[in-house]
Parts: structure tokens; C-alpha cells; sequence
């Protein structure tokens, strides 16, 4: 595993954002071998996904060959919904890049059979050749995509029932009226994400502190399913100095002793 | 094909690099066609995994809907009120020259005339889609022959008319068929304008109130008879008097029912409307704003002295004069002009300035379903400007129909 530390938000961002520039750019992607990049949606990656719009724009970047794989998506939201995460991918990063439809790949929560959907999400996943790499953040209580606490650390892409602090916490996004938020989900599993090649788990701010100690500094538990991670071959935590409120100082001084070694995977 | 032909295999323009006027708001946003039409790329992308065949580069211009001027009389020597042999290519040819305005829509208008011309001016300018040949006619606008006598101004005051055989039955001997026609301007103070006015509305007319000595409460029930417009305010009506505010109390009258909405023409040439009554009716009803030109046959026309019809005039800059005098013979305005003037008389937004020559008039006429706006769906209609509101570029249908 390697622990990302750097100092704000921003700086978290641009990190990421040039990790993943540069694993693309090394992959040398083309028509006969498409780079499949797993992507999360909110606030978080928001930061992240403007770089890459910006390195796009500048050309160091296409996503002409590049696959992508959404985690997740509301059941029974309309697409054009502005929440929904086909809304959000659309207007924070497809619109802006070279990438193809055909590529972009999003689960349908509003598709006749459900579990259905999510199987054939699996198989597009594996006929893509599997996942290079797979970005993700994660929820206060530690859960990845909609793997919330007490998931199954082997789950596969499934119909997902919200937790109550879940749907309470999206509340804001629906005019604060519990009624209109979505109560069911689409999500790529726990064992989904453990399958990709690589995995970039991004976590900022103070409010992150005790999840980020959860994954990283005790044992790999279900009610915290980020920590599987912890038996992931290729692990990368991103986090600001702020989410690191709850680690021990020895932790946050032996990954700060690395990190002139860790700043070159991002050198261009 | 990148396109899903199970919906259209037309090319897909998508024009990057701009400022789109959408939402009322200048926005960094891509702007789509296809046929014609506005697309919603987000639905292009998830419903058909579509894209673009082609993209062109605007530079970090504006785009924002082409404009539409409900009230303009000629220009580069027509006059569309003038029988001629060829009433038509008269209004091609101005429908064209307009196009280097930014106009994209305009409703041809006729002064006061005996009923001969309108019998045969009204069924040959007709109703058309605009394209490379000009802007598009919506209709024909018939400015009197039923207004006031003394607020005639220049219209010849022995075709006026009154309603004396009831209203509707004045109306139809006078105009004759009335298929092409999208406003007509008259006094509601004349006696049964009532039924005339109900009658147009009734027809989807747009009824305006102009050329009027009508005091407020004779306004107000124009209004409630369907009337929605008043024809350039200021001109050709009584002065604000503030016991009697007249017609220009219509901007906020409490008579105008909730969901109904009185606009306004301004001719903002900044020589017909003073910049402190411009920005006296913007700030009192900015929403209610329709820029016109009422632009006469000088419009258009090189400086110096020409010969148009009976008449010897004399252009100077912005002025047109009767040769000779300080008289002046109309407006000879252009509508990017007015735009640019009305926005800097009043210190509007850039916003405000384009839409109140696009969606405004296109709300006054019912059409902003499908014009005036860039929103999805539709006529891609619209002018590229520079930041000072030059117009660079004018494209109808999504396509070019004018370049600088």
C-alpha cells in the first residue's frame, strides 16, 4: 500500500489527476488496447476530474482509447435527472473530453431487470479485460462505492438498499424532501473493486480522519469495506494533511518519508 | 455514421469553444445542431452514442440567439409599403441585407395605406423559413390604418381609417386576408376596437396599441381584450402625465392580470428615444422589452443624398433627413446597433441586451418554443458577436448565412 500525503485538497487533486494522466499515457492506449479506468462520482473527485479536463485541454491527454466504468447509480432516478450519476459524469468530465459513448460505461437504474443490469455490467467489465485501474472515495463511515458498512467484502456489482444515513445525507441534493431520494442503488461490489489491477482510494478533509484510520491502521473489517483494501496488491491512498487527523505520528512520518520517491510516479 | 440512425443520420455540428446565451445567462458551453435543430448532446451521448462529425472553433465568441425585429418598413431603398411590380423581391432583398445584422427573423411592416396596396402587398409577402436566401418572414406587420389622427405621425392621414361599420368588418375590407399577417398596431381608443382586438387575439394575432391618444384605463382594457403590445413607446402616443400616465402606464399597470405580460417596443437608435426614457421603461419593465428598428427605405443606404420615391433625403451618419431640412424622414437603425446602444444607454447586462432582441420578441409573438432561445430542440437561429457585440457571424438552421 502506498499513502498519498500532500497538503490540501487541491494538491490531493492534481496528484491524482497526474497519476492517472501518466498511467494512461504509459499504457499507450490504442485501438486494439483500451485503457479500462474505473471511476466514482461526488464531491470529492470533483477536484481530480477538472485537472484531467485540463490536461485534456492541453493535450497531454486523450481519452480516445480509454474505458471507463462508473461504480454506481441510483435505482429509479431519471438519467436526465440533475443528480443522477449520468448527470454528474456528463457535466463534471465526458463533455469536456475526447471520450466515446460507446465507452462510457454507467449502470442503468432504471432497467427492467435489475439484477440482470448488473450482471451484464460484470461481464462488460471482463470482457474489457478487466479494470487497470480504479479510482474511488469514500463516505465518512469508511464504505466504497454503495458498499456500506456490514457489506460483503467479496460482493459483486448488486441492487443495494441505502442506509438511513445515507438517504438522509442526500437529502440536501433532493429540496431536502425525503421522499424524493432514491432508496435503492446500483453498485459495483466490494470484490468488484478488489479485482482491478490497481486501486486509488482519494480521502480529504478533517471529516474523513477516522475512516482514513479505519482503512489503513486496524484490521480488514466489513463494517469498514474501504479496509479490504488492505489485501489489495496495488493500493494507493491520496489524502490531504486534514484526513490525516486520526492516523498515529509514526504512520504519517514513515509515508512522509517516502514521498520524494512517490512524487516521481507523477513527474511528466 | 456516429450517430444512432434509429433517430437521424444527419451531421452533428458541435460548436466548441464558446459563450452561449442559455438560461439567461452568458455560459462556457458547447452549442450542438443537427438538423436544424439545438441538440441536447447529454441524451446524444446516453441514448445514442453519438458525437460530432464536425466541430468548429468560435474563438471564445458569443453565440446568442439571431435577433427578430417585429417592426421594421424597408431599407436599402425598399419600402415594403410601396405597390410595387415586385413586392417580393423587395422583401428578399432587405430580408437579406438584415442578415448581416444578426437578424435571422422579421416581420415586414406596412404604414398606413389605402386599402388597393394591402389587398395586394399582404398576400405576396409571405410566411417563410429563413435560410441563405434572408431572414425569415414571421409575418407582416400592419402599423395603422386604424390609429389616431393626431398621433399619426408620419403616416398620411387621408388613408386613415376608423371602425364605423362595427370593427371586424372595417378590418377585413381594408387588409383583405389576413393569413400572412402577425401584428397589427391600432388605437384602441376608436370606437369598437373592442371586437377587432378580440378577433385578432382570437386569430393569433398580436394586437399592439400604438399611434394612440388613448389615456391609461382605455389602455388597460385594450390589454384585457387581448392586446399585448405597445408600438414604440413614447412615440406617437400622449406624453407620461403622472395623474394620467396614459399608454406608457401599461409598464406597471395593476390592470395586467397575473401570467399576462405587456411588452414594449423601443426603438434604442439613440436618436428616436432619449437614454434616460430607455432606461425609465427598462428599469420599470425589463422583461417587457422588444428592440425594433423601425427602420425605413434609407436603411441600409451609403451617406449622402438619394432619391426614394417622391422624396429627396439626405443621410448623415446616424440621421436621415427630407433633404434640405432637419426634419427627420425615420429610422434608419440596425438592430446590432440598437443592441449595442440599448446596452450602453441603459448599463444592462449583455444578457438583457441580446434578449431583449430575441427572446423577448419571440415571447411577444408566442414563438420562443422555438426561437429567440438556444435552448434544446430549438431553430438553431443564432449570431456569433465579439465581446463588443459586432456581430461576426449569422447562422438559420444551423447554418451559415452571413460572415463578416
Amino acid at each position: 500500500m502506498k499513502l498519498i500525503i500532500v497538503n490540501d485538497y487541491d494538491k490531493a487533486s492534481e496528484w491524482a489527476a497526474k497519476y492517472i494522466r501518466n498511467r494512461i499515457t504509459k499504457f499507450s492506449p490504442g485501438p486494439d488496447k483500451y485503457f479500462t479506468l474505473g471511476l466514482p462520482t461526488g464531491s470529492t473527485p470533483l477536484g481530480c476530474y477538472k485537472k484531467l479536463i485540463e490536461f485534456y485541454k492541453k493535450g497531454e491527454i486523450s481519452f480516445q482509447y480509454v474505458k471507463t466504468f462508473n461504480m454506481d447509480e441510483y435505482v429509479g432516478l431519471p438519467r436526465d435527472h440533475p443528480e443522477s450519476y449520468h448527470s454528474f459524469m456528463w457535466n463534471n468530465f465526458f463533455k469536456h473530453i475526447d471520450i466515446r459513448a460507446e465507452n462510457a460505461h454507467i449502470l442503468d437504474g432504471n432497467a427492467a431487470d435489475l439484477p440482470q443490469e448488473c450482471q451484464a455490467f460484470e461481464d462488460k467489465i471482463k470482457s474489457a479485460g478487466g479494470i487497470e485501474l480504479f479510482v474511488g472515495g469514500i463516505g465518512p463511515d469508511g464504505h466504497i462505492a454503495f458498499n456500506e458498512p456490514g457489506s460483503s467484502l467479496v460482493s459483486r456489482t448488486r441492487v443495494k438498499t441505502l442506509a438511513m444515513d445515507t438517504i438522509l445525507a442526500n437529502a440536501r441534493f433532493f429540496d431536502g424532501d425525503l421522499s424524493k431520494v432514491p432508496t435503492m442503488a446500483l453498485t459495483v461490489g466490494v470484490g468488484t473493486v478488489m479485482d482491478a489491477r490497481e486501486v486509488m482510494i482519494l480521502i480529504t478533509g478533517a471529516h474523513k480522519a477516522f475512516a482514513l484510520y479505519k482503512a489503513i491502521e486496524e484490521g480488514v473489517n466489513h463494517m469498514w469495506t474501504v479496509s479490504a483494501f488492505q489485501q489489495h496488491p496495488q493500493t494507493i491512498f491520496v489524502c490531504d494533511e486534514d484526513a490525516t487527523q486520526e492516523l498515529r505520528v509514526k504512520t504519517v512520518k514513515y509515508f512522509k518519508g517516502m514521498m520524494h520517491y512517490h512524487n516521481t510516479l507523477v513527474d511528466q | 455514421m456516429p450517430s444512432n440512425k434509429s433517430v437521424s443520420d444527419a451531421p452533428i455540428t458541435q460548436f466548441i469553444n464558446c459563450r452561449i446565451l442559455r438560461d439567461h445567462k452568458i455560459q462556457r458551453e458547447d452549442l450542438w445542431v443537427r438538423e436544424g435543430k439545438i441538440l441536447d448532446p447529454e441524451k446524444l451521448f446516453f441514448d445514442e452514442q453519438g458525437f460530432a462529425d464536425q466541430r468548429i472553433d468560435c474563438n471564445n465568441k458569443i453565440i446568442a440567439p439571431g435577433f427578430i425585429d417585429v417592426q421594421i418598413n424597408g431599407g436599402y431603398g425598399v419600402d415594403f409599403s410601396q405597390a410595387s411590380s415586385d413586392i417580393s423581391g423587395g422583401v428578399s432583398l432587405v430580408g437579406k441585407k438584415i442578415l448581416e445584422h444578426g437578424v435571422t427573423s422579421f416581420c415586414p411592416t406596412l404604414v398606413t395605406s389605402p386599402p388597393s396596396v394591402y389587398h395586394q402587398v399582404i398576400p405576396q409577402i409571405k410566411v417563410q423559413n429563413g435560410g441563405p436566401h434572408g431572414a425569415g418572414v414571421i409575418g407582416v406587420h400592419l402599423e395603422g390604418p386604424f390609429i389616431s389622427e393626431e398621433k399619426r405621425g408620419a403616416h398620411p392621414p387621408k388613408f386613415l381609417r376608423s371602425f364605423k361599420a362595427g370593427g371586424v368588418a372595417d378590418l377585413m375590407e381594408t387588409y383583405g386576408p389576413l393569413d400572412n399577417v402577425a401584428v397589427v398596431t391600432l388605437a384602441p381608443e376608436l370606437e369598437n376596437s373592442g371586437p377587432v382586438i378580440q378577433e385578432l387575439a382570437r386569430r393569433g394575432i398580436t394586437v399592439s396599441v400604438g399611434h394612440s391618444m388613448a389615456d391609461l384605463s382605455q389602455a388597460e382594457e385594450a390589454v384585457i381584450q387581448g392586446a399585448s403590445f405597445i408600438t414604440h413607446l413614447f412615440n406617437a402616443m400622449l406624453p407620461f402625465h403622472h395623474r394620467d400616465p396614459g399608454v406608457v402606464g401599461l409598464l406597471t399597470s395593476e390592470k395586467v392580470s397575473q401570467g399576462r405580460r405587456v411588452f414594449y417596443g423601443m426603438i434604442a437608435d439613440g436618436i428616436h428615444t432619449h437614454p434616460a426614457a430607455l432606461r425609465i421603461a427598462h428599469r420599470a419593465h425589463p422583461t417587457g422589452l422588444v428592440l425594433v428598428t423601425d427602420a425605413v427605405t434609407a436603411m441600409g443606404l451609403p451617406a449622402g443624398r438619394h432619391t426614394l420615391g417622391q422624396q429627396e433625403i439626405d443621410i448623415q451618419g446616424l440621421h436621415a433627413y427630407v433633404a434640405g431640412t432637419n426634419t427627420l424622414s425615420g429610422s434608419i437603425a440596425t438592430m446590432d446597433m440598437c443592441v449595442r446602444h440599448f446596452r450602453q444607454a441603459t448599463g444592462c447586462s449583455v444578457e438583457d441586451a441580446l434578449e431583449a432582441a430575441s427572446l423577448r420578441p419571440a415571447e411577444l409573438l408566442r414563438l420562443n418554443h422555438r426561437k429567440g432561445t438556444l435552448d434544446f430542440n430549438t431553430d438553431a437561429d443564432f449570431v456569433v458577436l465579439d465581446d463588443a457585440l459586432v456581430v461576426q457571424e449569422t447562422y438559420i438552421a444551423g447554418e451559415q448565412v452571413w460572415k463578416k
